[in-house]
C-alpha cells in the first residue's frame, strides 16, 4: 500500500515539469499511429456504422418484405416497445439470469480460484485444466447437451432426481417458467463460472503474501484473514469480474434460444430483438429494441465504472 | 529498376490468378452451360440428385448446383427473405414452404412462372397442392412435392375402444377412446409451427378461416378465430389439455416427440406427417423398436370436427419458385421443368419419402409399394387446406403460437384473445 502511495506523487511531479518532446518520441508517437491508425480507423467503421445504422432504422416504420411502405415514424418504435408488457417481462427475466447467475458464479468462482491457488503444485495444472473444460465448450454445443439431459422425451435428469419431491418421469423442466429458467441458468453457471474464477485467480494471486502472514502472526483465523486481508486487497479484481460478466449475463442469448425458443415466460432481451428483427423481419421495432438493449448495457457499464469505480484497463478498483 | 526474380513470379501467379477468377465468371457468358442455383431445404439428398440429372439431360443448356438452407422452414424464410430483399441475383431456383410465399411474391420478388409452363406442369396437381402454390389466385410457385397429416393409429387401441376405423372418426370419438384405454393423444403442443398447423386444421376442417378480407393488407385483414370453426377449435384443444390426453410433455412435443410417445406403450391415436412410418419402419430395422409395433399402426384421413362435414388435413410441402433478380430465369424455369415432372416427383417420394403433389407420380409401381398409404395421402392431398395465405404469415402464426399454448391453459376465451392480440401486433402497436 505505501508503495502506491509514495508513487502518486512521482507521477505528478513527472506530469508538471513535462519535458520538452525529442524529436525521436514525436517521430515514434507518428510511427505509432500510422502503424495503430488504419486498424482503428476499421474498428471505428465496424463499431459506429451499425451502431448507427440501427438508430436511424430504430425511426421508421419498415419491413423487409415490404420496402414500399417504409415510413418515418421517428420515436413511435420506442413508444410501442416502452409501453408493451412482453419488453417489461423480457427485461425482467434478463435482469433476473443476470442477477442470480453472476452472485452464484461469484460464490463458486471465488470457491474454484482458492482451490487452483492453494492446491500443491504437482496437481495444480490437472486441476486448473479440469476446472476450465466447461469454459472451452461453445455455448450452443453447451445449452444441447443441458437441453438433453433435462428434456422429458431424451434426458436422464427424471430418472437420477425423481427420488426428490416434484420430480418424477412426468416432469416436463420446459414446460413452465421456473423450472425451464432454473435449466437455463445452472446451464449458464456451469458454463462461465471456470470464467470468473480464471479471473479471481488473477486477483488472488496480487494479494501479498506478507500482509496474511503478518495477520496470522497477530492470530487472526482462516475466516477473519479471509474477510480483513484477502478480500479487500482483491476488490479490484472482484469488480473487474462482476462487470464482465453481467454485462456477459445481460445479453444471454444462445442457451434460451436452444432450450426454449423464449416460450413459457423465458424470451430475454436479446431474443426478442432477434425475433423481431430476423424472424418477424421488422427492421424499424426491431432496432429500437436492440438500441433499448445497448442503452441498458451502457448503462450497467457506466454503473460500474463510474458508481463503483471500477478501472478495466487498470484492474484497479 | 528492375525488380527482383521472386516478384516477377509473385506478379505472373497474381496475374494468371486474376485471369483465371475472370475467365470462370465469364462462362457461361461465353456459350457455355447457365450455372444455376437452387436452394434447397435439408432432405436425404433427393433434390441434389435431381440437380444432377436435370443437369444432365439439359444438353449444356444449364448445370444447377445445390445451396443447403437451414433445417427448419422459419429460419430458411428468413434466409431467403433477406437475400431476396437484398437483390441477390443468385437466386435462381428455391425450395419454398407454401406458408412463406405470399409474403416474398406480394413485394415482387419472386418471378411470375410462364403460362406455358404453368400449363405443362400443374394439369394433374392435387387440389391442396395447387392452392399452395398460388397468391391471389395465380401460379407464383411451381408445386414440387406436397405433405399433409394423416390419423394414424393403434389397431389394438381402436378395436379395444370399439372404434370402426373404416368410417371417418371425429375428435371427439378418438379422445374419448384413448381416454376410456387410459392412452395419450399425438397431437402437437409445443409453441411451435406445429401448433399452428394443428389450430389451422382443425378451424379449416370445422368450415372456418383464419383469415378473412383481403389478406395483403394490415388494413383490410381481419382474423377470425372468434367464430363458431375457431370456438369449436379451442373446446378440442383445451379438452385435450385440460384432460392430460396429450400426455406429461405435451408442452415441448413436436412432431418427432408425438412419433416417439406412439410407439411406446401409451400410444393410440396421432396426427402427423407420412415421414413416421417410414421412420418407425427404419425403426424396426435398426432394432430399436419392435416389429409388432409396425404390424399395430394402421392409417386413414385427418380426423373430423363435425361428424357430417368432411375434415380438411393440414398441407406442406415445397413449391419451387425463381427471383425476381434472377439473371438466368429462363434456363430456371426449364430446369424446374425438368424437376416436377411426375417421374422425378415419384422418384424423389420414393427415395426422401416426401409424397408428389401429381396425382400421376402415385400410380407408379415403385411409390405404391414403399407407401402402403398412398391412396390416403392422394385423397387427403385433395381435400386439405393450406394455412393462411398472407405476407403478414409469421405473425399470425406466432400470435397462434403464443395464445394456444399451453394447451391446457386454452379455454373459450382464447379465439377472442388471440384476434385481438395478432390485430394489434400487426398494426404495430404490440410486440411479439
Amino acid at each position: 500500500m505505501s508503495t502506491v502511495a509514495e508513487q502518486s506523487p512521482t507521477r505528478r511531479g513527472n506530469k508538471e515539469n513535462k519535458a520538452p518532446i525529442s524529436d525521436r518520441t514525436r517521430a515514434e508517437r507518428r510511427l505509432g499511429w500510422m502503424l495503430a491508425g488504419p486498424a482503428f480507423l476499421v474498428m471505428l467503421l465496424v463499431t459506429m456504422y451499425p451502431i448507427v445504422q440501427a438508430l436511424w432504422d430504430s425511426m421508421f416504420n419498415y419491413r423487409l418484405t415490404a420496402p414500399g411502405d417504409r415510413s418515418f415514424v421517428f420515436l413511435q418504435n420506442y413508444m410501442t416497445v416502452l409501453s408493451d408488457g412482453v419488453f417489461w417481462s423480457a427485461l425482467a427475466v434478463t435482469l433476473l439470469i443476470t442477477v442470480v447467475t453472476v452472485a452464484i458464479e461469484l460464490v463458486l468462482g471465488f470457491a474454484l480460484a482458492l482451490v487452483m491457488n492453494s492446491v500443491i503444485k504437482t496437481f495444480r495444472g490437472v486441476v486448473r485444466t479440469a476446472i476450465l473444460v466447461p469454459y472451452g465448450i461453445i455455448t450452443v454445443v453447451s445449452a444441447f447437451a443441458w437441453f438433453y439431459a433435462f428434456d422429458i422425451n431424451t434426458g436422464y435428469v427424471n430418472n437420477w432426481f425423481g427420488w426428490l419431491p416434484g420430480i418424477g418421469s412426468d416432469f416436463n423442466w420446459f414446460g413452465q417458467q421456473w423450472s425451464a429458467l432454473f435449466v437455463i441458468m445452472a446451464s449458464e453457471i456451469w458454463k462461465t463460472t471456470p470464467f470468473i474464477s480464471l479471473l479471481l485467480l488473477a486477483g488472488l494471486a496480487q494479494v501479498p503474501g506478507e500482509l496474511n502472514e503478518a495477520a496470522k502472526v497477530d492470530g487472526a483465523g482462516w475466516w477473519q484473514r479471509m474477510y480483513k486481508v484477502t478480500l479487500p486487497s482483491m476488490k479490484a479484481a472482484i469488480m473487474v469480474a462482476v462487470v464482465f460478466r453481467a454485462l456477459d449475463a445481460f445479453r444471454i442469448f444462445d442457451n434460451v434460444f436452444i432450450m426454449t425458443n423464449g416460450q413459457y415466460g423465458t424470451e430475454t432481451l436479446s431474443l426478442l430483438a432477434y425475433r423481431t428483427s430476423i424472424t418477424r423481419l421488422e427492421i424499424g421495432l426491431g432496432s429500437a429494441v436492440s438500441v433499448i438493449l445497448f442503452l441498458c448495457v451502457l448503462l450497467i457499464a457506466f454503473t460500474a465504472i463510474k458508481v463503483f469505480k471500477v478501472d478495466l484497463a487498470g484492474g484497479k478498483g | 529498376m528492375t525488380a527482383k526474380p521472386h516478384r516477377r513470379a509473385l506478379r505472373a501467379v497474381a496475374v494468371a490468378a486474376v485471369g483465371a477468377f475472370v475467365m470462370a465468371g465469364c462462362a457461361s457468358d461465353d456459350g457455355g452451360p447457365a450455372q444455376l442455383t437452387w436452394y434447397i431445404n435439408p432432405d436425404a439428398g433427393g433434390q441434389a440428385e435431381l440437380a444432377q440429372q436435370c443437369s444432365e439431360a439439359s444438353g449444356g443448356e444449364y448445370n444447377i448446383q445445390t445451396s443447403l438452407l437451414p433445417r427448419d422452414a422459419a429460419s430458411q424464410r428468413e434466409q431467403l427473405a433477406r437475400r431476396l430483399a437484398a437483390g441477390d441475383s443468385t437466386m435462381d431456383i428455391m425450395s419454398l414452404d407454401p406458408p412463406f410465399i405470399p409474403e416474398l411474391a406480394e413485394p415482387g420478388f419472386l418471378a411470375m412462372p410462364p403460362s406455358d409452363l404453368v400449363d405443362e406442369t400443374t394439369g394433374d396437381t392435387l387440389e391442396g397442392a395447387a392452392a399452395g402454390a398460388q397468391w391471389n389466385d395465380e401460379y407464383v410457385t411451381i408445386p414440387f412435392w406436397a405433405n399433409t397429416q394423416l390419423l394414424f393409429y393403434r389397431k389394438s387401441v381402436a378395436e379395444a375402444a370399439g372404434l370402426d376405423m373404416s368410417q371417418p372418426v371425429t375428435w371427439q370419438e378418438i379422445m374419448d377412446a384413448a381416454e376410456s384405454q387410459d392412452k395419450y393423444l399425438g397431437v402437437q403442443g409445443i409453441q411451435g409451427e406445429s401448433m399452428t398447423v394443428w389450430v389451422n386444421g382443425l378451424v379449416e376442417s370445422a368450415g372456418g378461416s383464419i383469415i378473412e378480407g383481403d389478406a395483403a393488407s394490415v388494413d383490410t385483414l381481419e382474423v377470425n378465430l372468434d367464430s363458431d370453426a375457431g370456438r369449436k377449435a379451442a373446446e378440442i384443444v383445451g379438452g385435450i389439455g385440460e384432460k392430460g390426453l396429450g400426455g406429461p410433455g405435451i408442452s415441448s412435443q413436436d412432431e418427432n416427440a408425438a412419433m416417439g410417445q406412439f410407439q411406446g406403450d401409451k400410444g393410440s391415436f396421432m396426427v402427423n406427417w407420412p415421414f413416421i412410418y417410414s421412420a418407425t419402419a427404419a425403426s424396426v430395422e435398426e432394432g430399436s423398436v419392435d416389429q409388432s409395433v409396425l404390424d399395430d399402426i394402421g392409417w386413414t384421413t385427418w380426423p373430423r370436427v363435425d361428424e357430417d362435414t368432411e375434415s380438411a388435413p393440414p398441407l406442406g410441402g415445397i413449391n419451387l419458385g425463381v427471383g425476381a433478380d434472377s439473371e438466368h430465369q429462363e434456363e430456371a424455369w426449364d430446369a424446374i421443368k425438368c424437376i416436377v415432372s411426375p417421374e422425378n416427383q415419384a422418384q424423389y417420394m420414393v427415395t426422401n419419402g416426401n409424397p408428389a403433389s401429381s396425382a400421376a407420380a402415385y400410380e407408379d409401381a415403385d411409390v405404391q409399394e414403399a407407401f402402403p398409404m398412398y391412396g390416403t395421402i392422394r385423397d387427403s392431398l385433395d381435400i386439405s387446406a393450406p394455412r393462411p395465405q398472407t405476407p403478414y404469415y409469421s405473425e399470425v402464426s406466432s400470435g397462434i403460437q403464443q395464445n394456444w399454448t399451453p394447451i391446457y391453459e386454452v379455454n373459450e376465451d382464447t379465439p377472442a384473445a388471440s384476434d385481438e392480440f395478432i390485430m394489434s401486433v400487426l398494426k404495430g402497436e404490440s410486440l411479439l
